[in-house]
């Protein structure tokens, strides 16, 4: 079996992908489509891009959103660094389990739990719901993701260069700062890039946990679409893809950069 | 376990003149005590005790997992001993941290910093301590120099070719003129020639800094190339300690024998034992086996005789005096080295006797060939009597 | 990061250069400037490091993902009451006689509710069948995407493998509501099809299973795809060779061999999937029919639309209790597989 395109290689790629991007590919194609029916093509035109920065409340939405994904991202990105240090590096204190159980549950916990439940928490300790319930749910979930990447990142790396750094005469903290964290920055930075999608994305548990004036761009989107498909929401869709293409190529030629250095490195 | 009784120091090819080790007045740099540690119930160094002195090229050799690198990772600080002191030029280094001791390491995968250019690189250890900026570019400079990299100061790991990242790191190890340079298996990645050429350069480089090495290695022949002594290492255990020569000469088990080169074993007991001699009677070669260096044993004690395969002379006649240190056996393999051939001699008992000759004339014109009946014969100063 | 703080370093402090940048700074600065505070915050950070490490995390998920999980397990015990908040207390103050009892009132009636009323027991077994059917067609889709990326040349495979997490990174929504575009009975799909003649009526797919099933196969394919084909690529291809040698057929081989060993990695995927599946709410609420009854969407509508807190609570718990054990059998998986790689 040498690794290489064999035809039925290509046909399981061709079809995996093909169901993966035409849809969204469509969706994009429709948000530059002249008719407000989807299945016609009336022709290409700029006009849902027009009528989605005209609409007020989908460009607060939107600001709000952004804010929201700045705050939690950040927050989430010190929690999550913190909680994969712990989770890679100290394998033996009280409650370790009880750590790591703490930080995946968030992973693969249904979205209207984890959105009931702090809402109700919110409601107990008396807090205005607002931007900073909805910052802090997110953060909450966003940093079980950071941690995981930090932590997979972690346990590639050659704690050795650690040990060089200390014996050179770098105190531990120091060696975390001037070697560990460039080291891993690759990995924080998509960590970052995808806490803050997470949080643009968000609906369920923003819905859940937000509160006047706080509305995000997901849940005007929804209530838009439970009112059926229309260009200006596709055209709303199409700039987001856009962005998130944009952040995640970024964060993907970075990354391989410092991998090929690493794979020479090896070599 | 305290080294074992250092045996009449043969005429040593040490490059030390003095050999601090044998001066009771010396006051060793390194001061290894009782030291062992434990992980998870598993005794990865067991009692060690250890004296390095100054200006030493001193190797801890031994197969993988034996310990050496354990022990390397507690003179470094990166694990502390279970029980035991390690003293580093008179202080005692429990609880000193790995940035605090006066101590540096090359680490086998060299742990190059992957986001620092060379210079960064070797410069790590001064900024550090906040040495000026030009000095630490001056330092920089001459200690790439030293090691032959002085134009590739700002090329980074992944564009370094595995001897010259072996320099680097090097270089970054020696550029704080540590007391003591650790070097883990310093020469491991390198292929044969580059190793070889580079055991030299290890040599001058400390010789010309006067610095202490202290050098973990699996390949004997790297550590008797470029060592003052030898720590021979089994299951978290020295087992002999010696210059290169005494390891190979007067091994003091059969560990240290097989470890160290090539070794023929007889199986046997003392049949008489003085200060100045020893003779063994082995049902294996069908003689007896005069060896002219005593050791404490009682007659009808089990022994073993080591006779190293060049020490053995080969012959188609009997020698004159076939009484002692005499076998005969047929040859059923040869394998020819180039300058020198092995031949497997088969005695009557069945045991099989390793020879290796000179190849002092040319292959064709061999003496000795496949099925020969041969005479093996040593001087009684060839071979060691061992206990154990 | 040292474990033991009480231990102070041993009286070995080497002159000069030696010394590291915050005893130079402690010792140059007076104790109360600004620097010789800083130095003694770094000290202090130091020494305290891994116990600040471990504890701001511990603390924060401690906050605001456990202790929001026992909130709503006492709502689940407490009384509807048309009030803000829309919940009675649990545990009160009862005056009688003149003396004051504290009362805890467990009410079981929301439980009660839930498992008599037909429509909660058919939303949850629903929503168990509902995911257990997707999890198993999006590993239908995933095991050959996954194959056939593991068998691409190397250098295709940085490039294959991001194609696979873009998707991810989009919008959730916005994915499930490409869906509808093209399922609906004027949509795409259905002009595609009778533009080739291949059906002449449309077909209703939108606001069915079906719908659903698309949606979540769609949505959680990268999850699946991403743990099956790190399996795959770890894997030493001489073993197929090995085993097509011995004289086993490619197909058979692929199954016995390359299949067994990526087992963990095929049931991380399956528990990655079923797990969040199982609560999905978006893709129910915008793809399936007002027959799709799943337990996620069950909660909001309690939630939102009947404003019945305690009732939502107790859909949540029973939930949670329902996905427990494949929760559990996730987080064994996410520890052994630290563990495994850290011995590495």
């Amino acid at each position: 079996m040498k690794s290489g395109f064999t035809p039925a290689t290509v046909l399981a790629l061709t079809c995996g992908f093909a169901f993966l991007y035409l849809p969204i590919l469509l969706l994009v194609a429709f948000s530059f489509n002249e008719s407000r029916l989807v299945t016609v093509w009336g022709g290409f035109s700029l006009k849902w891009y027009g009528e989605m920065l005209r609409n007020r409340q989908l460009m607060d939405a939107a600001w709000v959103t952004v804010r929201i994904g700045l705050v939690s991202a950040s927050l989430a990105l010190v929690l999550g660094t913190l909680a994969g240090v712990t989770l890679a590096r100290f394998t033996r204190f009280p409650g370790r389990t009880v750590f790591s159980g703490l930080v995946f549950a968030p992973l693969v916990m249904p979205e209207v739990i984890t959105g009931l439940s702090l809402l109700l928490l919110f409601v107990s300790l008396g807090w205005a719901r607002g931007f900073w319930t909805v910052a802090v749910a997110h953060t909450t979930f966003a940093s079980a993701y950071v941690a995981v990447i930090v932590q997979s990142r972690l346990l590639t790396f050659d704690i050795i260069l650690e040990e060089a750094a200390m014996d050179l005469g770098a105190s531990p903290l120091k060696t975390f700062f001037v070697i560990t964290l460039p080291v891993i920055a690759p990995a924080l930075i998509s960590g970052w890039l995808l806490a803050f999608t997470l949080s643009l994305d968000d609906l369920v548990i923003a819905s859940f946990t937000t509160g006047p004036g706080a509305t995000t761009l997901p849940m005007r989107i929804y209530s838009q679409v439970r009112l059926g498909v229309t260009p200006e929401i596709n055209a709303v869709s199409t700039v987001l893809i856009g962005f998130v293409t944009l952040g995640v190529i970024t964060a993907t030629l970075i990354q391989k950069r410092r991998f090929a250095e690493g794979q020479k490195r090896k070599a | 376990m305290p080294a074992p009784d250092p045996p009449p120091a043969p005429a040593s090819e040490a490059r030390l003149p003095a050999e601090p080790w044998n001066d009771p007045k010396a006051t060793p740099l390194i001061k290894i005590r009782n030291v062992i540690k434990r992980f998870d119930g598993f005794v990865a160094v067991d009692d060690v005790w250890l004296d390095i002195y100054k200006g030493e090229f001193f190797s801890l050799l031994g197969p993988s997992g034996c310990g050496k690198t354990t022990l390397l990772r507690l003179l470094a600080g990166f694990e502390q001993p279970t029980s035991g002191t390690i003293e580093i030029d008179g202080v005692d280094m429990a609880g000193v941290p790995p940035h605090r001791r006066p101590v540096n390491m090359m680490f086998q995968s060299y742990a190059l910093f992957p986001h620092m250019t060379v210079e960064q690189n070797v410069g790590f250890g001064l900024k550090q301590e906040h040495v000026p900026r030009r000095e630490i570019s001056r330092r920089v400079g001459e200690m790439l120099e030293l090691v032959q990299l002085a134009d590739l100061g700002r090329r980074r790991p992944h564009q370094l070719s595995g001897g010259q990242k072996q320099r680097v790191a090097l270089a970054r190890a020696l550029i704080k003129r540590p007391k003591l340079l650790l070097l883990d298996e310093p020469l491991g990645a390198l292929d044969r020639r580059l190793r070889e050429q580079t055991q030299f350069e290890l040599v001058n480089i400390q010789e010309t800094l006067g610095l202490t090495f202290i050098i973990v290695t699996h390949d004997q022949d790297e550590a008797m190339t470029v060592s003052t002594r030898i720590a021979i290492m089994d299951r978290g255990r020295t087992v002999q300690v010696g210059t290169p020569g005494e390891i190979y000469e007067y091994p003091n088990s059969l560990y240290v024998a097989g470890f160290v080169g090539d070794v023929n074993v007889f199986e046997g007991r003392v049949v008489e034992a003085g200060k100045d001699h020893v003779t063994v009677r082995s049902p294996e070669s069908g003689c007896d086996i005069y060896t002219d260096r005593g050791i404490d044993a009682v007659p009808g004690q089990e022994a073993y005789a080591a006779i190293r395969p060049e020490k053995i002379e080969i012959g188609k006649a009997p020698p004159a005096d076939a009484r002692f240190n005499c076998v005969t056996g047929r040859v059923f393999d040869i394998a020819y080295l180039g300058s020198l051939s092995t031949y497997h001699v088969r005695l009557a008992t069945g045991e099989v006797v390793k020879v290796s000759a000179a190849n002092r004339s040319r292959l064709v014109e061999r003496p000795i060939t496949w099925e020969d009946q041969v005479w093996l014969w040593w001087p009684p100063s060839a071979s060691v009597v061992l206990l154990s | 990061m040292s474990g033991q703080p009480a231990q102070t370093p041993a009286p070995y402090v080497s002159p000069g250069p030696q010394t590291t940048a915050f005893e130079v700074l402690e010792r140059t600065t007076s104790a109360f400037s600004f620097y010789g505070v800083l130095a003694r915050f770094v000290q202090w950070l130091e020494r305290s490091g891994r116990t600040l490490v471990i504890a701001l995390p511990f603390l924060w998920l401690g906050l605001f993902f456990l202790a929001p999980f026992l909130i709503v397990l006492k709502l689940s015990f407490s009384e509807t009451v048309l009030a803000v908040p829309p919940y009675a207390p649990l545990v009160a103050w009862l005056e009688e006689n003149g003396l004051s009892y504290l009362t805890v009132r467990l009410n079981l009636s929301n439980y009660i509710l839930l498992f008599e009323d037909s429509l909660y027991v058919r939303a949850f077994l629903n929503s168990l069948r509902i995911s257990a059917v997707a999890t198993f067609l999006t590993l239908c889709v995933a095991l050959p995407l996954a194959n056939a990326m593991s068998r691409a040349p190397e250098r295709w495979r940085a490039l294959l493998l991001m194609m696979v997490i873009l998707p991810f990174w989009t919008s959730f929504l916005i994915r499930v509501y490409a869906w509808i575009g093209i399922l609906k009975p004027e949509g795409i799909l259905n002009a595609v099809l009778i533009g080739l003649g291949v059906i002449s009526e449309p077909l209703t797919i939108l606001n069915t299973d079906i719908a659903v099933y698309i949606g979540i196969v769609y949505s959680y394919l990268p999850f699946m795809v991403l743990p099956i084909y790190a399996s795959f690529e770890k894997m030493d291809p001489s073993l197929i060779e090995a085993a097509v040698d011995l004289g086993s057929p490619p197909i058979k081989a692929f199954w016995t061999i390359t299949v067994r060993i990526a087992l963990p990695g095929i049931i991380a995927g399956c528990l990655l999937v079923f797990i969040p599946a199982a609560g999905e709410f978006v893709i129910p609420d915008l793809l399936g029919g007002s027959e799709t009854l799943m337990i996620g969407r069950t909660l909001w509508l309690e939630f939102f639309n009947n404003r019945d807190w305690p009732l939502a609570s107790a859909v949540a718990i029973v939930l949670l209790a329902a996905l427990t054990v494949p929760i559990v059998l996730f987080q064994r998986h996410q520890a052994r597989r630290g563990s495994e790689d850290g011995a590495a």
